[in-house]
């Protein structure tokens, strides 16, 4: 129960017309601050699930999410979440995208000025500060989801949700926006739960790697700790004999033990 | 400079305007011109061509007012209509200039004489009856606007009171303004009960039509737009505990407002329709009147004036339609969306 973030025998059913879908079954996890956990899985296990129940968006049938010594039962800015589409307002320049999230959590108790320094301070963290006065439409997804990025972190939460944050994106992008991550998670040492399938990332960014069994009635089959020290550099790791032996625990986990079945 | 002239003729669909701004700046004439002939020449060949099939056809038709009248019997009657108009408002301002002087002479020799000044009673001209229509019109939609777009995004958020509300709306949106007044014109009549009023009924009856035939296209789109806003934004305001007016405000309309204006300038155009019959049927002094007015009247030149009221009214119902085309690329976000 010490432990800052516990997900406590959750287990979510959802209605369907023949009768009740169990999604998650008794999923378990205890999470330390400051740690980096990847959630993995194939697509469609609910890894997703699990991160919108910490999250608030969706309420556990059984079991419970409790956050710091508080039961979780409803979204709030302590969690928050980067989406995969990066979900900024397209009406908003990014600077208001951020703006917003700012005004609505610290506008009761920050001056004007202060926000403002916030706002800036958290782009400049993803270094978009160059093109914060753009429209969403006007800057790559890359650049979108660095803004996405800064609008949860400017929020100060106590856990950073990311669902499938870098999915969208190509390789190139992926592995700069990995990078900048790292950094800023060794500046800020968030506590971080990021949903992925890609095995490299997993391995690259997490300390804790938590690998999922293919649904329905998913659950937690093993928890891998990865004890590569920090800072990790990508070319670096590709001849790590430690790094290619985690990478190659997540593979034969999601390619033999749990390999999807194909109908 | 340039950029920012083509970007307002964009906006307020002016576009035919874009290749003569180009020309101008020195931009490749040749492809300019090209530009122009095929948006300027081509409809204007068009134009051309549908006059002159209305002229031989109008000629065959002989009714009982006589000739069906081609083109050049209908600019006749709009000549004559300018000139009736003019000629109008020159004797109302007789009128008030023969008052005053007979006033300021009763003044002269009774410094307490009690002077009235009576408000001119002639008929109202072609262009007064364009304006009642028009006032008539935005009444009646500004009415279904605030009707229908809260309700709208209200149903749009709320599936319960969607389902609630989708019978009633696929019920009444299909009904005639001819079936809605007699009903509306008994309420108002049983309503609009005072000594001093404000409006005439026929103004009211009028107006009331056109906001009951028109909130239907207004009310659905809004609630289709907000009902389908990307479910990821609204769970980015609920993270952030936004509360239900902000979420609204901040959230629900910017995204919902491409739709919301597909709605409104739907809506304004049935008005527009409605309102031209209804005015036919309450007498309200507008278009609809002129033309129930000009049949009523059959003389030889009666179908020629319907005839300039029938273009005058597809005009207007067009310059409506560009106006708010207009202020929806200006509202919408999305900048580079094609909206026709």
């Amino acid at each position: 129960m010490d432990k800052y973030l516990n997900i406590d025998h959750v287990s979510i059913d959802f209605p369907t017309p023949n009768g009740p879908f169990r999604a998650l079954d008794n999923v378990n996890l205890k999470i330390e601050k400051g740690e980096f956990v990847s959630i993995i899985g194939h697509s469609g296990c609910g890894k997703s699930t699990v991160m919108n129940i910490v999250g608030g968006l969706y309420k556990a049938t059984e079991g419970g999410v409790v956050l710091e010594g508080r039961e979780v039962d409803e979204p709030g800015p302590d969690r928050a979440i980067v989406f995969q589409n990066h979900s900024l307002f397209p009406w908003l320049s990014c600077y208001q995208n951020v703006e917003l999230a700012v005004k609505s959590v610290f506008g009761a108790s920050r001056s004007r000025k202060q926000i403002r320094d916030w706002v800036e301070h958290n782009l400049e963290l993803v270094h978009m500060s160059h093109a914060m006065h753009k429209m969403p439409s006007e800057i790559s997804g890359g650049m979108k989801q660095r803004v996405g990025i800064a609008r949860a972190l400017s929020m100060e939460p106590k856990v950073l949700l990311m669902d499938e944050p870098f999915g969208a994106l190509d390789a190139l992008t992926r592995a700069h926006l990995q990078d900048s991550l790292m950094d800023i998670q060794a500046d800020l040492n968030n506590t971080v739960i990021m949903i992925t399938h890609d095995v490299d990332e997993a391995v690259l960014l997490s300390d804790k790697i938590v690998m999922m069994t293919n649904g329905p009635a998913a659950t937690i089959s093993e928890v891998m700790e990865v004890n590569l020290p920090r800072p990790r550099k990508r070319l670096a790791l590709t001849d790590n004999p430690d790094y290619n032996h985690y990478r190659s625990e997540v593979i034969h986990f999601l390619h033999e033990r749990h390999a999807r079945k194909v109908a | 400079m340039k950029d920012k002239l083509i970007y307002f003729l964009e906006l307020t669909g002016f576009t035919w305007f874009i290749p003569l701004v180009r020309l101008s700046a020195g931009e490749s004439p040749k492809h300019q011109m090209q530009e122009l002939g095929k948006m300027v020449g081509v409809p204007l060949f068009a134009i051309a061509v549908f006059l002159f099939l209305w002229h031989l056809g109008a000629a065959k038709v002989i009714t009982s007012l006589g000739q069906v009248p081609g083109p050049t019997q209908v600019w006749e009657q709009v000549n004559v209509l300018v000139d009736e108009h003019q000629a109008s408002r020159e004797r109302e301002q007789a009128f008030y200039e023969r008052q005053e002087q007979r006033n300021a002479a009763r003044l002269e020799k009774n410094p307490d004489a009690e002077v009235t000044i009576r408000p001119y009673t002639g008929k109202e001209t072609f262009f007064d009856q364009i304006l009642t229509s028009l006032f008539t019109v935005f009444v009646g939609f500004l009415l279904a606007t605030i009707i229908a777009v809260p309700i709208g995004i209200v149903a749009g958020l709320s599936d319960t009171l969607y389902s609630a509300l989708n019978p009633l709306i696929q019920v009444f949106k299909p009904v005639s303004p001819l079936a809605w007044l007699p009903i509306v014109t008994m309420v108002v009549s049983a309503l609009y009960v005072t000594d001093n009023p404000m409006f005439e009924k026929s103004f009211i009856t009028s107006a009331l039509t056109v906001t009951l035939c028109s909130l239907w296209p207004t009310l659905i789109n809004t609630a289709v737009g907000v009902s389908s806003i990307d479910k990821d934004l609204i769970n980015v305001a609920r993270v952030l505990r936004l509360n239900y007016f902000t979420t609204v405000w901040k959230v629900v309309i910017p995204a919902s407002i491409p739709m919301i204006f597909t709605g409104l300038r739907i809506s304004l155009g049935i008005g527009w329709m409605v309102l031209i019959a209804a005015e036919m049927l309450a007498q309200n002094p507008g278009l609809g009147k002129f033309v129930w007015d000009e049949f009523q009247n059959g003389s030889s030149s009666s179908l020629s004036r319907i005839m300039v009221a029938v273009l005058t009214i597809g005009i207007i119902g067009f310059i409506l339609d560009r106006i708010t085309l207009s202020f929806q690329k200006f509202f919408s976000y999305d900048k580079n969306a094609v909206i026709r």
